[in-house]
């Protein structure tokens, strides 16, 4: 769908030829962080900005030369972009008075001389209705946006959208100026809203929650390019890059320094975890372990641990996060997330002293080369007890 | 704590001596002025004159019954038909071309705003020059597009049209950086929206966004403009002193004359009150038809 799109505002290259192929009716999120280019983008396809370079297909259609109206797209704006001055009826009915009046039609008073205007007005009014009734704000229709909650602006903006039943839905942070609990249950809703559409939707966020919880496929940019396009679980579990891995997660990956040591292991901190890779002694290695790949162990055994210093616990309810400092060179902070049940136990068995052992669960664990692409793991190998 | 309690009155009273400074000022600068304005004018005060006497509504009578307070109150709201549709359309319309300028826009801003930084009295001046009927260009090209002698400020027929023509030359530029300032703050997303939308002509867009969003300025611009129309006065004096034949006198005019020409000051007083009552009856008017489409959103 699009091919090496670039952009430059002056110096300032805001993408580097981006290629992305969306398949008809996914739900695509362009996740990263601000002034990656992922709105930019959002706003090439909109058709809001002209590209330096490359093109825009829409359905196999070239739409570069299109005006945004003839693109078969809408869009929900960040600040919703409603009209004041008009009711909610009247800001859904827009794209349809456009659509289907005259230019004529549309002129106060000369629009009085077409016999067939009250038809079509009709005729509209009706669908409004119809898509007012799906998102449940039929008994605001008559209300102007400023006697309306975020929540309920957010509606009217998904409604203006619906109404012509583009090819495209695209989406700017449009959850960004709602408060968290309404977040997280439009959340939801979108994501009902795209299966009962089945349309695509290409959703801009930087919160990767939303990426995560909403979309059947990721594009995670940064710096103007798309640094991994895949299901969410690919971006989690088989994260591409360091970057990615940072990105993707929370509470966030830990990250720690190693090197590969002659026997096909990383060495961090003094201790070996056995994690096959094949490459030459010495070889810096930057290994990602994800908080809930670290569980609290018995100190006492031969299996190789690390060791840190227990900072501080946060009871979350169902699970614990523990904040702790890695013993040794660096001191690197060390994050651990784990049920309550297994808080519990290892609180019982007296696992959670001052110093406390970690083992690494290698599934959960992540190699990155000098230049921060993932590394091939040979075989993944149980290391620690689980 | 209730309101009786010594705590409470020590508090109104602190209260009171906090506004009594602001309220004192209020009354002496700008409530008393009226009062005595409106006592002047149940009176035949002339100045310097020794013995007052009070003439109930006299002044009032006189003034309806006076053919030259009767011209004077038509030339003004003919002039006012005339000035305030121009200058705020015209204000408008210049701000929209200039704000659709990006590089030249500044140039512009200023050129427009010349006339409302240089004084009415002087600009006069190079008005009367310019219309002069011997030395000024406009009749050379008058005549030359084939429209015989005329001397614009000697033509009884022309004379008021063209004072308010200078005066929407005045009130344009002003209106337009106020119209300019409303441009900026519309946001883009609504445009964009718009464009999403499909209003893919000028028409759409300026008749679903930006006149709708100009409310609040068009309301302001609108009651300025009406009140420095209303209170047109120096292009008056310094260019027909009401003439020819009282065709340019105005409501502010006459009562220059009356008051401190033939120092009837409670006939003058008497003259402001009721331009006073016209003024503030019209932004009253205008605010009531304009407010409610008004979205400050």
């Amino acid at each position: 769908m699009l091919s090496s799109i670039a952009k430059s505002f002056g110096r300032n290259r805001v993408l580097e030829d981006v290629d992305l192929a969306i398949e008809p009716g996914e739900f695509l999120t362009l996740v990263g962080p601000s002034g990656c280019g992922k709105s930019t983008l959002l706003r090439i396809i909109a058709g809001l900005e002209g590209a330096d370079r490359g093109s825009v297909a829409i359905g196999g259609r070239m739409v570069d030369r299109l005006p945004p109206d003839q693109r078969d797209v809408a869009m929900v704006f960040q600040s919703y972009a409603l009209y004041p001055h008009m009711t909610v009826a009247g800001n859904i009915a827009t794209p349809l008075e456009m659509r289907r009046l005259t230019l004529a039609e549309r002129l106060p008073l000369i629009r009085l001389l077409s016999p067939r205007r009250p038809r079509v007005m009709r005729g509209i009014m009706a669908e409004v209705r119809a898509v007012a009734e799906t998102l449940q704000i039929a008994h605001l229709l008559d209300r102007k946006p400023a006697q309306l909650s975020g929540g309920q602006r957010q509606r009217v903006a998904l409604g203006r959208a619906m109404v012509r039943r583009p090819r495209v839905f695209l989406m700017d942070e449009p959850l960004s100026n709602l408060d968290a609990a309404l977040r997280v249950h439009m959340r939801s809703e979108l994501a009902e809203l795209h299966a009962r559409l089945g349309i695509t939707f290409i959703y801009v966020t930087h919160d990767q929650v939303e990426a995560m919880t909403m979309s059947s496929r990721v594009a995670l940019m940064d710096h103007g390019r798309v640094l991994q396009l895949g299901t969410p679980a690919d971006l989690y579990d088989r994260p591409a890059t360091l970057a990615v891995a940072r990105f993707i997660g929370s509470p966030p990956i830990n990250v720690l320094e190693g090197e590969a040591d002659g026997a096909g292991g990383v060495r961090i901190d003094g201790v070996r975890l056995p994690i096959a890779h094949g490459l030459p002694a010495g070889t810096r290695i930057t290994a990602g372990i994800r908080p809930e790949a670290l569980h609290p162990a018995p100190g006492r055994y031969e299996r190789p641990v690390l060791r840190a210093r227990l900072k501080r616990a946060e009871n979350l309810g169902a699970e614990w996060v523990l904040h702790a400092t890695l013993t040794g060179a660096g001191e690197a902070p060390l994050v651990v997330r784990i049920t309550a049940a297994e808080h519990d136990a290892a609180l019982q068995a007296g696992l959670l002293g001052e110093e406390i052992a970690l083992s690494v669960t290698p599934s959960g664990t992540h190699l990155f080369g000098a230049d921060g692409a993932r590394l091939p793991v040979r075989q993944r190998e149980a290391v620690g007890a689980r | 704590m209730s309101a009786h309690s010594p705590q409470a009155r020590m508090e109104a009273r602190w209260g009171a001596m906090f506004a009594a400074p602001a309220l004192l000022l209020i009354l002496t600068i700008l409530l008393a002025p009226v009062a005595v304005l409106i006592a002047l004018s149940v009176t035949d005060y002339r100045l310097g004159a020794i013995a007052v006497r009070l003439v109930g509504l006299d002044n009032y009578a006189a003034m309806l019954a006076d053919p030259v307070f009767q011209r004077s109150l038509r030339n003004t709201l003919l002039y006012v038909a005339f000035v305030l549709p121009a200058a705020v359309f015209g204000g408008l319309g210049i701000a929209l071309l200039v704000h659709a300028r990006i590089r030249t826009r500044t140039v512009y801003e200023v050129i427009y705003f010349l006339p409302v930084t240089s004084t009415l009295v002087a600009m006069a001046t190079v008005w009367q020059f310019m219309l002069h009927p011997a030395l000024g260009p406009v009749t050379p090209l008058a005549l030359s597009l084939g429209f015989g002698r005329i001397d614009l400020l000697n033509d009884p027929d022309l004379a008021l049209a063209t004072l308010a023509l200078i005066g929407i030359w005045q009130l344009i530029g002003f209106n337009m950086v106020l119209f300019l300032a409303g441009l900026s703050a519309i946001p883009r997303e609504l445009y964009e929206a718009a464009a999403l939308d499909g209003a893919r002509y000028g028409a759409d867009r300026f008749l679903r966004v930006t006149w709708p969003m100009l409310g609040p300025t068009t309301m302001f611009v609108t009651v300025t403009s009406t009140v420095t129309a209303f209170k047109v006065f120096d292009t008056v004096v310094v260019l027909t002193r009401g003439g020819p034949l009282g065709s340019t006198e105005t409501l502010l005019y006459i009562l220059y004359l009356e008051g401190f020409q033939y120092f009837r000051m409670g006939y003058a007083a008497a003259m402001t009150v009721v331009l006073l009552v016209f003024l503030a009856g019209l932004s009253i008017l205008q605010a009531r038809v304009i407010e409610p489409r008004v979205h400050y959103a």
